[in-house]
């Protein structure tokens, strides 16, 4: 299994660094697909059904989406010469993952070993899920009995986004600008 | 946005039903089998943005209003906060499980989980669509 992960691991991030340096924005786009699907595999493989469904469906409409904005608008990226801004931001940007690579390299140190629960509340979780709120998966038991709030939160947030987007995308009562 | 050829346009025909019965689905299975409201929503959500891309804007505007969505968004949030509230007014706690949980593994158990998770599905395909049918029809001067 570890194999299978790092596998998909290096060609997520083969794909993000494609999607980064294509002058071609669909096969950019295309590429940035191979993060989304791969990652649908490694939740299949983590034996996390719920998720890999959500993220296979999320990330073909993502996909669908960005592909219909470069359709309608500009294919090719545009130039920017290398210049000193551009130097420094690649330094920059070294710098980073210098100091993260640091930082995880001591910190991993102290996770607890793959595939092991991090909290004893988890354990409660999965022994008492079924018989204390009567439902057969336990994703659901957690986040609409245990952590209900989250939910309830989580839909506020996402009626809050709607109303923000359909707002300002618009036209009807609006004013001439 | 344009519709597409003759042949998109039939096998979008045959689909779509299919595509909203398995979102149905996951969303009524949601508290026995992987998936639930978020998973179902996604998925009729998806199979309402196939028939704008396969019809256009156009043809589909005249099927579904933007009413339709925004009426349906507001009402799953509504459902899912009258649910939660169930518990204040019988007389116990916000989000209290007030009604029988059954045995497990039914389609009818678990309270109030799958009446949650019909809201969040309503919601979620709603709030979706609503967002891909803003940004497909979306023109200079063109009313929702």
């Amino acid at each position: 299994m570890m194999t299978t992960l790092i596998l998909l691991t290096v060609l997520m991030i083969l794909g993000a660094i494609v999607a980064l340096e294509s002058r071609d924005l669909l096969s950019g786009i295309i590429s940035l697909g191979i993060i989304g699907f791969a990652l649908t595999i490694i939740f299949l493989v983590l034996q996390a059904p719920d998720l890999a469904i959500v993220q296979i469906i999320i990330e073909t409409l993502t996909l669908v989406i960005l592909i219909a904005a470069v359709l309608k608008t500009t294919r090719k990226e545009v130039n920017d010469p290398v210049n000193k801004r551009k130097v420094l931001l690649w330094s920059a940007g070294l710098i980073g993952v210098a100091v993260f690579l640091l930082a995880a390299w001591r910190a991993l140190h102290h996770m607890p070993e793959f595939g092991h629960l991090t909290l004893r509340m988890a354990q409660a979780y999965v022994d008492q899920g079924a018989n204390l709120t009567g439902a057969g998966n336990l994703v659901a038991a957690v986040i609409l009995d245990f952590r209900g709030y989250d939910t309830l939160g989580e839909a506020t947030v996402l009626f809050t986004s709607v109303a923000g987007v359909v707002s300002v995308l618009r036209k009807v009562g609006r004013k001439h600008a | 946005m344009k519709g597409m050829t003759l042949i998109v346009k039939e096998i979008t025909r045959l689909m779509v039903p299919s595509i909203i019965l398995l979102g149905v689905y996951v969303v009524l299975h949601g508290h026995l089998t992987p998936g639930g409201g978020f998973a179902g929503g996604v998925l009729i959500a998806g199979s309402f943005a196939l028939m704008v891309l396969a019809y256009g804007s156009e043809e589909t505007k005249r099927e579904i209003k933007m009413w339709h969505a925004t009426f349906g968004e507001s009402m799953g949030i509504f459902l899912f906060w009258f649910l939660a509230l169930m518990g204040v007014i019988q007389g116990t706690h916000f989000f209290t499980n007030i009604l029988a949980k059954g045995r497990t593994g039914d389609l009818f158990s678990a309270g109030i989980i799958p009446l949650c998770n019909i809201a969040i599905g309503i919601e979620v395909a709603a709030a979706l669509f609503a967002i891909f049918f803003t940004m497909a029809v979306m023109r200079l001067g063109e009313k929702l």
